[in-house]
C-alpha cells in the first residue's frame, strides 16, 4: 500500500570547510492522508533537515541531496528531489505546506496578515484582491481568530505569540493542501497554548483529511497527537513504529534512554532519573558502527563489539515496526516491559 | 478608528514641528554668539586703506554691531519677516523678507546671493543622490544575490576604492584625468550655470562629473549598506515562509527581501540628501561652483561676512531637522511596527 | 537561626513603560510581580511556574535584588537586604548565586573557563585554600567536567556543558541559595537529565537551597518540593509537590496540567483536557478583580469585582480563589 508521501533513502549534506555535515543520513519514512507522523530527535538529529529537503527549501548551492521523496498525487507520483525546481514550487503551499517553530520571525513585519494570507491564495487561485482578503478573513475565522473582520487588516505585531501560529495554520492551509508539515509549532508557545493549537490541528486534519507531518523534541506531544513515530538520532530514523509501540514496546536503546530520562507531571515522588550520558555525536565526525553506540548502556553486551565496527541497518524486527540496532527485539522488549510495569 | 489615528498623526507631527522651531532658533542663536566670540572684527576687514577709528567705528554701525548679541539676533529674526533696511540716509536700501541680511563684501542682500546659489547646490545634491541611489543600490543588490561570486567581489574593490577616497582627491584626480585630458568640457565652462529646463545639455556639461564625483563615495557606502541589509533580510524566517508559500524567488526579492531590507536605507538616503543641500563644501570649490557650499566657506574664511554665514548656517541645519521629521514619519509608513501600539 | 534560608514578603516589582509607537506615545506601569510571599526553608527546593508573562523570572531576578524590588521585604539568612544598596550587598552575594537559563549567553565568550570561575572568588576577594587553580578544578570535576580544561573558552563546549560552567560559577562561593532560572529549559532532552541529576546531587551533597523558576512543570514537579504557581504577577496556588500535582485545587492550576502533555498515548486518550479560551491578557492591563477571571471556566460576578486573598485551604496548601476546585 503505498501512501501519499513516501521518503526512502533520503540523505542531506553540507560540505563545509571541516568536512562533510551529515545532517540526513539515508532517512526513510512515511506518511498518509489523514495520519500524523511524529518525527522525534533532538537538535542535530536531522529531523528539520529532512523535512526542508521534501518541502525543497534548501539552498542548492550548497547543498548535496540523495534519494527520494515522493508524492502520490493523483494525477501521478512526483519525486520532489529529482524533479524539476519549478515542479516544486507550484507543490509549494498547494499540495505541501510548511509550518515554522517561531511564529513571531516567521510573519513578514510590513505586511497585514490578510495581506500575506491573500498572497497565498492568489497564488494558486483566481481573484481580485478584494476575493482574497475575504478567503484570507474565512481563514482566521476557521483557526478561532476572534473578530476576524477586523484582525485581517492588523499586522503581525499585533498578535500575540499563540494567535500568529494560528495566523501561519491559516496561511498554510489557504490553498488546501494535502500534506502539512509542522517543524515545532508549539515549542516556543506556553503550555495552554499548546494545547488549544493542537487540538486545533487534530480539527483541521479531520477537516481536510490531511496528511500531517510533526517535528518535535517533546515525547509528551508525540503521545498526544502521533498516529506513528520516527525516532531520528545522528541524522538517522533509529525507529520506526506506532505510537503505542514507540511507548511501550520499543526496541531501541536510544528511545527507551530517552523515555527514562524524561520527567512526568503524572509521577510524583522523587526517584533519580536515569539520564543518557554523553552528548549527541558531531555530525561531521560521525563514530563508526552504530552512531549512538558511544552512549548505550547495552553496546557493551554485544558480541565482538559489533556496535562500534558495524553500522546497524533499519530492518522490520516486528510487524510495521522498524528499529536499527544489533540487539535483539526480544532482549529490548525485556526491558521495556518492566519499565512499563513500573 | 481611521479619524482617530489621524489625529493621532496630526498630534505627533505638530509637536514634532513646534519642537524643529525651536531647535532651528536655538542654532540661530548659538551662530550669533559664536561669531561674537571670534577674535575677528568685520568692521575692520571691511574697512579700505585708509582706516580710522571713526570709519570702523561707523562700519561697526552700518553692520549693526554695536548692539549686544540678542538684539543683534532679534532684528535679524524681524527681518525675516518684515524685510530690513540698512544703512541710513541716501545710502539706505531694503532687502525685502526674508531679509537674511545683507553683505557688505559683496554688495548684495543675502537672500539674492542664496537666490543664485541654491539652485547650483541643488542640481549638485539631486544630481549626485540619483547616481549614487541607483548605483549604489542595485550594485549592492547584485552583490548581494551574487554573493561570493565575481560580481560580489567586483563590487567589494568598488566599495574599498570609493570609500577610501575622499572626494577632494576624486575630484582633482577626475579634473586632471579626465576632463582635461579628453577635453569632455571646456574646463572654463565647467562651473557655469545653465538652467536645465531650458538648457539640459549645458546643465549636464555642468553638472555631470561634479555629481559623479560627489557620489562615488556615497554609492560606496550604499552599496556596502545595501548588500549587507539584503544578505541579513535574506536569512529572515518570513523569507522562509514566503518561499514555502510556494512564491518565486523573483517575487520574494522584490515584495518581501527588498521591502524590508530598503527600508532603513531609505531614512538614511534622506538625511544624506538633506545634508547636501546646504552645500558640497570641496566638491563645489574643485569644479567652480558657486553653490552655498562656496558661498558659506568664503564668508567664513575671507570675508568674514556674518549674515551670509548666519544664512548658511540656518537653512542647512534647517534642511537636515525638517529632512529629520520627514524621515521618521516616512519610516512609520513603511514599518507598521513604529506606527502604533 | 531561623529555618527559612529565605522570607519574600509581598513582594511587587513595577516596571515604566513606554508603549504604543512613535504616534500613540502611552505611559504605563507594567505589573510584573504584585504581591508575592515565598519562603524556602534551609536545604528546600521551592518551584515557581507559570506561563509567559506571569512574572516568575522577575521574582527570582528581584528576590537576588538584580532588579530593585518596588514594594515588599526580602529576608535573606535572617537579614533584611530590601533596602540594601549595591556595596552593602556584595559581602551577601557570594551567598546566593543565579543559574541562568541560556548556557549561550550565559558565559562571556572571550573569557576562558577557567577565568569566567576564578572571577567569583576575585570579585569578592576570596583565596581558597590551595590556590584558585586548584579550586576551579574541583569545581569543575564536581559539576561532572575535566579539569584541565579550565583553559578552553566556552564555544568549545555543547550547552549542556556550558550550563554545567555556570553552576561551577555559581558553587564557586559555596552559596545558601541557588536562584535558578530556567537552567534546563534550552538544553536538550537527552542532557536535561543530567543536568537536573547534577543539581539534585549538589543539595544533597552541599546542603543547598533552590529556588528553581521554570514553565516546564514536568521538571519543576520532579525537583520541588513545594512549587508555587503563578499568573499576571500574582501567586495562585502553593503546596507541597505530590499534592499539587495529584489533587489541584485551583481552576488555573488544574487548566495548566490538563494542558500538559504525557508521554503516554493511552493515558492521553483517556484524558479530559481543560481547553482555555482567549489570551493572556497583557500585564500592563491585569482584569479586576481575581486576575484569572477573564479565561476561567468557574467565572462567577464576585471574581470579576473582588482580588480573592490568599487562604490556605489544607495544611501546607494556600490558594487565591473564591471557589477552589473540590480536593480530589
Amino acid at each position: 500500500m503505498t501512501k501519499f508521501l513516501e521518503v526512502n533513502n533520503l540523505s542531506v549534506g553540507f560540505p563545509t570547510p571541516d568536512g562533510l555535515v551529515k545532517a540526513a543520513n539515508n532517512v526513510s519514512y512515511s506518511v498518509d492522508l489523514g495520519e500524523t507522523l511524529a518525527i522525534v530527535g533532538e537538535s542535530g538529529s536531522g529531523k528539520s533537515v529532512s523535512n526542508l529537503a521534501v518541502m525543497g527549501l534548501h539552498n542548492p548551492i550548497n547543498t548535496q541531496i540523495s534519494g527520494s521523496a515522493v508524492l502520490n498525487l493523483p494525477t501521478g507520483p512526483v519525486d520532489v528531489i529529482t524533479a524539476d525546481t519549478e515542479v516544486v514550487r507550484r507543490l509549494r503551499g498547494k499540495v505541501m505546506s510548511m509550518i515554522f517553530q517561531d511564529p513571531m520571525s516567521a510573519l513578514h513585519p510590513y505586511y497585514s496578515v490578510g495581506d500575506q494570507i491573500a498572497e497565498a491564495w492568489s497564488l494558486y487561485n483566481e481573484g481580485s484582491k478584494k476575493d482574497g482578503l475575504k478567503r484570507a478573513q474565512q481563514m482566521l475565522d476557521l483557526v478561532g481568530i476572534p473578530a476576524a473582520d477586523k484582525r485581517v487588516n492588523e499586522f503581525p505585531h499585533q498578535f500575540s505569540g499563540g494567535m500568529r501560529q494560528r495566523v501561519m495554520i491559516a496561511m498554510a492551509l489557504v490553498n488546501n493542501p494535502s500534506l502539512l508539515i509542522a517543524d515545532e509549532p508549539t515549542t516556543a508557545l506556553d503550555v495552554t497554548v499548546q494545547a488549544q493549537i493542537l487540538s486545533l490541528l487534530k480539527d483541521l486534519q479531520k477537516e481536510f483529511n490531511m496528511a500531517i507531518i510533526l517535528i518535535t523534541h517533546d515525547l509528551g506531544v508525540v503521545a498526544q497527537v502521533a498516529d506513528r513515530v520516527s525516532v531520528m538520532y545522528g541524522g538517522q530514523v533509529v525507529e520506526s513504529a506506532t505510537a503505542d509501540q514507540t511507548f511501550y514496546k520499543s526496541i531501541q536503546p536510544y528511545t527507551i534512554g530517552l523515555l527514562d530520562s524524561i520527567p512526568r507531571v503524572d509521577i510524583t515522588g522523587s526517584h533519580r532519573l536515569r539520564s543518557i550520558p554523553g552528548q549527541p555525536p558531531s555530525l561531521i565526525n560521525l563514530p563508526a558502527g552504530c552512531a549512538f553506540a558511544p552512549r548505550c548502556s547495552f553496546a557493551s553486551e554485544v558480541t565482538d563489539n559489533k556496535c562500534r565496527v558495524v553500522e546497524p541497518e533499519l530492518v522490520e524486527k516486528r510487524a510495521d515496526h522498524f528499529a536499527r540496532c544489533h540487539i535483539s527485539a526480544e532482549q529490548l522488549l525485556d526491558i521495556s516491559a518492566s519499565r512499563a510495569g513500573k | 478608528m481611521k479619524i482617530e489615528k489621524g489625529e493621532k498623526m496630526l498630534k505627533y507631527i505638530s509637536k514634532r514641528l513646534a519642537y524643529t522651531l525651536f531647535l532651528i532658533l536655538l542654532v540661530s542663536i548659538t551662530v550669533f554668539f559664536i561669531f561674537d566670540l571670534l577674535p575677528v572684527d568685520p568692521a575692520r576687514l571691511i574697512c579700505s586703506k585708509q582706516c580710522t577709528p571713526q570709519i570702523v567705528e561707523a562700519n561697526r554701525h552700518k553692520l549693526g554691531l554695536d548692539v549686544p548679541v540678542l538684539e543683534q539676533w532679534w532684528r535679524f529674526i524681524q527681518g525675516l519677516f518684515a524685510g530690513r533696511t540698512y544703512g541710513d540716509g541716501d545710502i539706505a536700501f531694503t532687502c525685502p523678507a526674508p531679509a537674511f541680511g545683507y553683505s557688505y563684501p559683496r554688495h548684495e542682500c543675502v537672500t539674492t546671493m542664496i537666490g543664485k546659489a541654491f539652485p547650483v547646490t541643488l542640481s549638485l545634491a539631486l544630481g549626485a543622490f540619483a547616481l549614487w541611489i541607483s548605483v549604489g543600490v542595485s550594485l549592492g543588490i547584485l552583490a548581494a544575490r551574487k554573493k561570493g561570486k565575481f560580481a560580489d567581489r567586483a563590487s567589494s574593490v568598488f566599495v574599498l576604492v570609493g570609500t577610501s577616497l575622499p572626494t577632494f582627491i576624486t575630484g582633482i584626480l577626475v579634473v586632471l584625468f579626465i576632463v582635461l585630458q579628453f577635453n569632455i568640457v571646456n574646463p572654463l565652462e565647467l562651473g557655469d550655470w545653465a538652467n536645465p529646463f531650458t538648457d539640459p545639455f549645458g546643465w549636464l556639461k555642468a553638472f555631470f562629473f561634479p555629481c559623479a564625483t560627489l557620489a562615488l563615495s556615497y554609492a560606496a557606502t550604499y552599496t556596502r549598506f545595501t548588500r549587507s541589509n539584503v544578505i541579513e533580510t535574506s536569512s529572515e524566517d518570513y523569507i522562509r515562509t514566503a518561499r514555502a508559500k510556494g512564491l518565486s524567488e523573483k517575487v520574494i526579492l522584490r515584495k518581501h527581501t527588498l521591502r524590508a531590507a530598503l527600508a532603513p536605507i531609505a531614512t538614511i538616503a534622506g538625511l544624506d540628501f538633506a545634508g547636501l543641500l546646504g552645500g558640497a563644501i570641496i566638491t563645489e570649490g574643485i569644479f567652480g561652483l558657486n553653490g552655498l557650499g562656496k558661498m558659506s566657506i568664503t564668508a567664513v574664511l575671507e570675508t568674514y561676512d556674518l549674515p551670509v554665514i548666519v544664512a548658511t548656517t540656518l537653512i542647512a541645519s534647517t534642511f537636515l531637522v525638517v529632512m529629520n521629521l520627514i524621515v521618521d514619519i516616512l519610516y512609520a509608513f513603511l514599518d507598521p511596527r513604529v506606527r502604533q501600539s | 537561626m531561623s529555618e527559612n534560608i529565605l522570607e519574600v514578603t509581598n513582594l511587587t516589582k513595577y516596571f515604566n513603560s513606554a508603549s504604543g509607537g512613535i504616534f500613540n506615545r502611552k505611559k504605563g506601569v507594567v505589573k510584573a510581580v504584585d504581591g508575592v510571599t515565598i519562603k524556602v526553608r534551609r536545604g528546600e527546593t521551592v518551584g515557581l511556574v507559570g506561563e509567559s508573562g506571569c512574572g516568575k523570572t522577575t521574582v527570582g531576578r528581584t528576590v537576588i535584588k538584580l532588579y530593585e524590588p518596588t514594594n515588599g521585604q526580602i529576608i535573606f539568612d535572617d537579614q533584611d537586604i530590601t533596602n540594601l544598596k549595591r556595596r552593602e550587598m556584595k559581602s551577601i552575594r557570594s551567598k546566593m548565586q543565579m543559574i541562568f537559563q541560556d548556557p549561550f549567553a550565559s558565559l562571556n565568550p572571550r573569557h576562558t573557563v577557567g577565568t569566567i570561575i576564578e572571577a567569583s572568588f576575585t570579585i569578592h576577594g576570596v583565596k581558597p585554600v590551595g590556590g584558585t587553580k586548584k579550586a576551579v578544578g574541583e569545581l569543575l570535576e564536581r559539576v561532572g567536567l575535566n579539569p584541565e580544561h579550565l583553559n578552553r573558552f566556552p564555544h568549545e563546549f555543547s550547552g549542556g556543558q556550558r550550563q554545567r560552567i555556570g553552576i561551577a560559577r555559581a558553587l564557586a562561593l559555596t552559596p545558601k541559595l541557588i536562584v535558578a532560572d530556567e537552567p534546563v529549559s534550552a538544553l536538550d532532552v537527552s542532557i536535561q537529565a543530567q543536568v537536573i541529576n547534577l543539581l539534585d546531587d549538589l543539595q544533597k551533597e552541599l546542603g543547598l537551597s533552590y529556588l528553581f523558576v521554570a514553565h516546564d512543570l514536568s521538571v519543576v514537579q520532579h525537583i520541588s518540593d513545594r512549587v508555587l504557581v503563578m499568573y499576571l504577577g500574582k501567586v495562585m496556588e502553593e503546596a507541597k509537590t505530590s499534592e499539587l500535582f495529584l489533587s489541584p485545587r485551583h481552576p488555573y492550576t488544574k487548566a495548566l496540567l490538563s494542558a500538559v502533555p504525557i508521554p503516554d498515548p493511552q493515558l492521553e486518550r483517556k484524558r479530559e483536557r481543560i481547553l482555555l479560551q482567549g489570551d493572556l491578557p497583557s500585564p500592563m492591563n491585569p482584569p479586576p478583580g481575581c486576575v484569572f477571571h477573564t479565561r476561567c471556566w468557574k467565572v462567577q460576578d464576585k471574581c470579576r469585582v473582588e482580588v480573592p486573598q490568599i487562604i490556605q485551604i489544607a495544611p501546607n496548601h494556600s490558594l487565591a480563589c473564591h471557589f477552589p476546585e473540590p480536593a480530589k
